[in-house]
């Protein structure tokens, strides 16, 4: 407040052109404020061992001690909901892993639209209760993946499945849809 | 509270009713009435075309399938909704009514800084302009939903730079309508005219004015985030380049808590301006309602992750949010039971603003008591994005601060129009309001409790019934508005008898707007008022 709240009103302390001048400073300070929370929400995530990079330095963790004495099923599955347009396939139905080691896996995609395209590719992970502990540290369904007319290439996946996993899964399957990126399709 | 002599000068020593003609007076307005007029009608107009879209889902979801839209175009009315009616309905209608009564409620002159005062509305139809414009494009209209949450938002088509663009010029009119209310209310006040003498709409619009200019730069950053995740590379939101999504929510819902109090508070002023008038007893605890704003306005900075529960946040967040929000309950609570207690023994008549005002008690209380439910962390996981949230949040936007915005513009009507409206038909528009609001959203909170989910264009059989009741009461809450624009269009032509200067035939409505003849004169206040 700029002066008491009963005093006389008659002759404001501050001209309307420099209380308006510290109002349009609060306003850049409040933008600066939001850019500021960005180190501040990565200072408590890490406090609270919440968020992003904290689950990424996780999975590295876990990669370095895999579970020899454990072995799960993850099973590949890839539809493609707009029939016709691609052909989509893993390269194996199912591998069996060790929790915390790396693995790759690569599915194929063929472009059978008849004209170049973007295809994003839609992750889907049961049981829901493995989501959280199936990690991805590389995928084609991270990025837009180009496909030339008629083009036919293979897509890896690195995965780890780390050791909290509870006990009683013994199975996970990792799907994908496979879908051209809606902004292709409306720009053709 | 203040009173005032009534205002001296008779209007005949100099021509108090020039006005520059032609459209220049509105292009280069920079008087605080036509400006408000500019905004009223702005808010009006987005308050149609935003209900229109309003209409299209509310028809799609008449029965279970897909009848009418593609699911694509049904999410941006979803989004587009929500935009047109938040930044371009409620928002302007509110500075608006600032740009009219604040002046003439403070005994000033104009506003603090007119020529600023034109630039923040001028503003305004052009963000608009951009952002309707995106239903043209390929890829057409932002679908994302109105919280612009990635990376959703980020698949958007070409719309999406113009939909940021079109935000960023919205914050930057509003942030310049605060400023001015802010300067006006604290330089401008007429001599003797102490803070805690100022009507209760002025300070609950100086604290939403505070909390604009604190929170709508947040809102900037979050979508200048966005648009350089999206145009330049940077990886703010990207977990690929080491950002977060989940940030995104958290900065998004730091400015958009308290810009649901920003919707709200001024309401509270009308409310606290129209019971007491037609209660004919002063407002019941001034001072406890200026203290109440306040304590909301502060609460409302530290209670966003509770639109967030579901992300996953350690159990100490949990229920540091989960309480501090439902500490929210006991200053709303304060107002609630002041404003009952203005009515107790007071001798009440039912003009249309007193009707506005007690639905507004009434729902606006239901809607506060469904938001109890959802602070509740654990239940919060059930209700999460369900139509529940669309009822609640709905009952304290539409008959919250769509009814109060409705119980202002009835009280001061024929204050700037000089002429009484047709109290019989607006009793009419009341009713049929009234009625069909709670039609149309009552229902969802069964649909949610249910499991309905929110923005879907089809839902499961078992939804059917009373997504056929909400669409009906959705029609003719509609179709009802149209009254109000009939009402007031036929006040401002002339219809009707004179208004005279105190307008409503009390004695203790006691703000200086009473004491200027109606219609309000083109200057007011040109000598300051004296104020005992």
């Amino acid at each position: 407040m700029n002066e008491p709240l009963n005093g006389p009103a008659s002759k404001p302390p501050t001209s309307n052109r420099a209380l308006a001048g510290r109002l349009v400073l609060f306003a850049a300070g409040s933008f600066a404020f939001g850019f500021a929370l960005v180190p501040l929400y990565d200072v408590l995530c890490s406090v609270w061992e919440v968020g992003n990079r904290w689950t990424g330095q996780k999975a590295t963790a876990v990669a370095e001690h895999p579970q020899e004495d454990r072995l799960v099923t993850v099973e590949f599955i890839a539809s493609v909901p707009d029939n016709g347009t691609w052909r989509f396939a893993p390269k194996l139905a199912a591998m069996q892993v060790h929790p915390g080691k790396l693995y790759s896996a690569e599915f194929s995609a063929a472009n059978l639209s008849g004209h170049d395209t973007v295809g994003q590719a839609v992750p889907s992970i049961a049981p829901s209760v493995a989501m959280q502990h199936f990690r991805k540290t590389e995928c084609f369904c991270f990025t837009p993946q180009p496909f030339r007319k008629g083009e036919t290439r293979n897509l890896p996946v690195r995965f780890v499945v780390d050791r909290d996993l509870p006990v009683d899964v013994d199975r996970v399957t990792l799907s994908y849809a496979m879908y051209e990126q809606p902004r292709v399709a409306a720009a053709r | 509270m203040a009173h005032a002599e009534a205002h001296a000068h008779d209007g005949h020593d100099h021509d108090h009713n020039h006005a520059p003609a032609g459209i220049g007076r509105w292009l280069f307005a920079t008087n605080h009435k036509d400006i408000g007029t500019m905004y009223l009608v702005f808010a009006l107009i987005m308050f149609f075309i935003g209900g229109a879209m309003a209409m299209v889902i509310r028809l799609e979801l008449f029965k279970p399938g897909l009848q009418f839209v593609d699911p694509g175009f049904f999410n941006s009315m979803t989004t587009m909704h929500a935009l047109v009616m938040i930044f371009g309905g409620v928002m302007p209608a509110w500075t608006g009514l600032a740009n009219w009564m604040i002046p003439l409620q403070v005994g000033a002159p104009d506003m603090a800084l007119p020529r600023m005062n034109n630039y923040s509305f001028w503003i305004l139809p052009f963000a608009f302009t951009l952002l309707l414009l995106s239903f043209f494009l390929p890829g057409g209209a932002p679908a994302g939903g109105w919280t612009l949450y990635p990376p959703l938002v980020l698949q958007a088509g070409d719309s999406f730079g113009l939909t940021i663009f079109a935000i960023h010029m919205m914050g930057i009119s509003s942030i310049m309508g605060a400023i001015n209310v802010v300067v006006t209310i604290m330089n401008m006040r007429a001599p003797g005219m102490h803070l805690l003498k100022m009507p209760l709409f002025c300070w609950t619009w100086l604290i939403t004015a505070y909390l604009l200019i604190a929170t709508m730069p947040v809102l900037a950053g979050a979508v200048t985030m966005l648009l350089t995740d999206h145009y330049f590379g940077t990886a703010f939101f990207n977990p690929a380049g080491g950002g977060d999504p989940v940030m995104f929510q958290h900065i998004f819902w730091f400015f958009g808590h308290p810009e649901v109090y920003i919707l709200i508070l001024p309401a509270f002023g009308i409310v606290s301006e129209v019971i007491p008038t037609f209660s004919r007893k002063p407002l019941f605890g001034y001072e406890s309602m200026v203290y109440a704003t306040g304590s909301i306005a502060f609460l409302s900075f530290i209670v966003w992750a509770h639109h967030m529960f579901t992300v996953g946040m350690p159990l100490a967040g949990q229920l540091f949010f989960m309480l501090s929000t439902m500490l929210i309950a006991v200053p709303t609570g304060v107002k609630v039971f002041n404003w009952t207690t203005t009515m107790w023994r007071g001798s009440i008549s039912y003009e249309p603003p007193m009707l506005f005002a007690l639905a507004f008690l009434f729902l606006f209380t239901i809607g506060g008591f469904s938001g109890l439910m959802l602070a509740i962390a654990p239940v919060d996981f059930q209700y999460h994005d369900t139509y529940f949230v669309v009822a609640h949040f709905h009952y304290v936007l539409v008959p919250g601060a769509v009814f109060a915005i409705m119980a202002g513009v009835y009280y001061w009507l024929p204050k700037w129009t000089g002429h009484m409206y047709d109290l019989k038909l607006a009793t009419w528009h009341f009713w049929l309001s009234t009625i069909s609001v709670n039609v149309l959203f009552f229902p969802m909170h069964f649909l949610g409790l249910a499991g309905m989910p929110r923005r879907i264009p089809d839902y499961n059989v078992q939804f059917a019934d009373w997504n056929m009741v909400a669409s009906i009461g959705g029609f003719a809450f509609g179709l009802s508005q149209v009254m109000f624009v009939w009402i007031v269009l036929k006040s401002v032509r002339g219809g009707g008898p004179k208004a005279s200067a105190r307008v409503w035939d009390d004695t203790n409505s006691e703000g200086l707007e009473w004491t200027v003849p109606s219609p309000a004169p083109f200057h007011t206040f040109e000598t300051p008022p004296v104020i005992k």
